[in-house]
């Protein structure tokens, strides 16, 4: 048939112009629901989603690269740039990585306060997470709640590490200075007002009608399905997985800790979104329990090979001052082997897979970052959804490129 | 160390598989079971479906680049098994050029991260439905975590005002890029003959002749 014969009445018009198929839309990566530098190319059908094909990479600054080239003591702060919403679940992963190489156990007191700080940066992750997702389905106020109460809670960051944003806190063998006074005390305070914020931000969202016309039903994937797609943390829960490395492969002071794993049932935004919700209450249990058992002591190894001696032994001690200077510029020697090391990031499972060559250096750092088996699975998520769907969807796999294009 | 149950698994497996597994190593308490690439697939498959195994997740995918090897890249398969509570590594050999069927048939997963392995190492994968570069830029060359490729790559770019778009040019770096390295830093200046020093033991292929520029002029 040919068309050009037929272009005199205005009937035929319109349905040629319906024939122009699919449409292909470019989203973002300058879009306020893309998350950061996320291009997402969309093969569109009217408004049902055929194929969302994720470009990333925009925000790639070779990480794993440049820590080849640096000292163990030298490439922590880069894991603070990787998921900079929560700095200190990164250093974690990597800090736990080169003990084990290293084989040594940080003191007690080290490790309640890597796990308080690990549980804040849940916090402080869950709470932009949800706010900025309920900013992208029309919800303006628990954005404009949210950052006062998380503002608070970078205030405990800065206090105990001199920076709100990179920490570059914790350290094999410990972390880099005890609390300062009355921290503990500030910190159990807001872990006792905090859950009424939680009840007011709960109140505008969870029974919310629009919030739930958005996200129920929306994205559903099940556990199979999630397990296929390599998801964890949050993602793989929502799918009603129990799956929590703090419970079953716990590190630090987490097999001491009394704490529950909320699971979600039905696998779409919704769920995720509760999941979230229910792990802050979590995470203010086990914050509140570190804070109550802390034990008095050490809070690095005391072995000036690993940590670095304090500062008023350097001013009499030359031993001291020697270890000191060879630890800020050789730093120290990881012996030969190979660990892949994971925490229970906010976002799911934060791997390290660190390849030591028995020198200063890593020989090779890898970096797996759960946001990125995550994004991935968009394309699977979001096909035979609306355009908007997407976004909520996008929100609630809860990406930072910081750790997805490394 | 590793306990009796992994030890017990790590044997099971390697007798299932009849020779497709190498055999299995420790690495600190992870079990590591090496293979070939020609028997990746059956591995993976067994790995996933075995009722002792159910590893069901493939966590990640990597590469590791050992240049004077002569397998040049180690490909890493990291699996977990949430059922079990186990974790599991697969290492498989390839040379440069060699070719990895794609584990994506087994697990959707795998797409992105052979893509990132193939973006970052070079390594092709046989099977990948898309297997275009993922976190480099649109049009880069090279493979940046092979051990050859400098740190700082071959180009930079910047906005041209007068073209007014983003220009690539070689990159020059006002100063060249150091290396420090500070393995041996006591050992210091071992071969020049310094004044006052001259009681030292004279290396076996004698002294270093010294400038003494400096000294000299404050002879005069």
């Amino acid at each position: 048939m040919n068309l050009d014969e037929k272009v005199e009445t205005p009937d035929v018009i319109l349905a040629q112009e319906t024939q122009i198929r699919p449409y292909t839309m470019n989203f973002g990566p300058q879009h306020p629901a893309a998350h950061g530098v996320l291009r997402l190319v969309l093969e569109l059908d009217g408004e049902i989603v055929e194929r969302a094909d994720p470009h990333i990479g925009l925000l790639h600054r070779g990480t794993e690269k440049l820590i080849e080239y640096k000292t163990y003591v030298q490439a922590l702060p880069y894991f603070d740039r990787l998921d900079y919403v929560a700095p200190m679940n990164q250093e974690h992963a990597f800090a736990l990585a080169i003990e084990k190489l290293l084989g040594i156990t940080p003191p007690p007191r080290a490790q309640y306060i890597r796990v308080l700080f690990a549980e804040l940066g849940r916090i402080l992750n869950h709470i932009l997470n949800i706010t900025t997702y309920a900013l992208d389905v029309g919800a303006i106020t628990p954005a404009l709640w949210g950052f006062e109460e998380r503002e608070k809670a970078m205030e405990f960051y800065e206090r105990v590490c001199g920076a709100r944003l990179h920490a570059n806190y914790f350290r094999a063998g410990g972390v880099h200075q005890d609390m300062p006074a009355g921290l503990a005390e500030d910190m159990m305070e807001w872990c006792e007002s905090f859950p009424k914020f939680l009840a007011d931000l709960e109140s505008l969202l969870t029974d919310n009608r629009i919030f739930k016309q958005r996200t129920v039903d929306i994205g559903i994937i099940t556990p199979e399905q999630a397990q296929d797609w390599g998801f964890s943390g949050p993602m793989l829960r929502a799918s009603n997985t129990p799956w929590d490395l703090r419970k079953s492969q716990p590190y630090d002071v987490y097999a001491e800790m009394d704490f529950d794993i909320p699971i979600g049932k039905t696998g779409d935004c919704y769920a995720r979104y509760l999941v979230r919700m229910a792990e802050m209450y979590e995470s203010i249990k086990i914050m509140k329990q570190c804070l109550e058992k802390m034990p008095e002591g050490n809070i690095k190894m005391n072995d000036y090979k690993v940590s670095p001696p304090p500062r008023a032994e350097m001013k009499n001690s030359m031993e001291a001052l020697i270890h000191h200077f060879k630890l800020y510029t050789e730093g120290y020697h990881v012996p030969e082997g190979e660990t892949y090391t994971c925490v229970e990031a906010p976002k799911g499972e934060f791997g390290v897979y660190l390849v030591s060559d028995g020198t200063n250096k890593p020989y090779r750092c890898r970096i797996r970052a759960p946001g990125f088996a995550h994004l991935q699975a968009l394309d699977f998520m979001s096909r035979g959804h609306q355009l908007a769907d997407t976004v909520a969807i996008i929100g609630s796999l809860d990406v930072v490129f910081g750790e997805i294009d490394r | 160390m590793p306990g009796e149950a992994l030890k017990d698994l790590a044997d099971y497996i390697v007798e299932k598989l009849d020779g497709d597994a190498a055999g299995y190593s420790f690495a600190k308490d992870e079990l590591v079971i090496h293979t070939d690439p020609k028997a990746l697939l059956h591995v993976l498959q067994f790995m996933r479906d075995n009722r002792e195994c159910q590893f069901q997740i493939l966590i990640d995918i990597t590469a590791v680049d050992f240049p004077e090897r002569a397998g040049r890249f180690e490909v890493i398969y990291n699996l977990l098994s949430v059922r079990q509570n186990n974790r599991a590594r697969i290492k498989v050999s390839v040379n440069e050029n060699e070719v990895v069927p794609s584990a994506v048939s087994l697990f959707s997963t795998a797409c992105w991260f052979e893509r990132e392995v193939w973006d970052m190492f070079g390594i092709p994968f046989d099977g990948n439905p898309d297997l275009r570069r993922i976190l480099t830029d649109y049009g880069f060359e090279g493979h940046p975590l092979r051990k050859d490729f400098p740190l700082s790559g071959y180009v930079e770019v910047r906005y041209d005002p007068e073209l007014r778009r983003v220009v690539y040019e070689p990159v020059s770096l006002p100063q060249d890029f150091r290396r420090f390295d500070f393995l041996s830093p006591w050992e210091g200046i071992t071969d020049v003959q310094l004044p006052g020093d001259e009681k030292a033991v004279c290396p076996p292929h004698g002294w270093h002749p010294v400038e003494r520029t400096v000294n000299a002029e404050q002879d005069k």
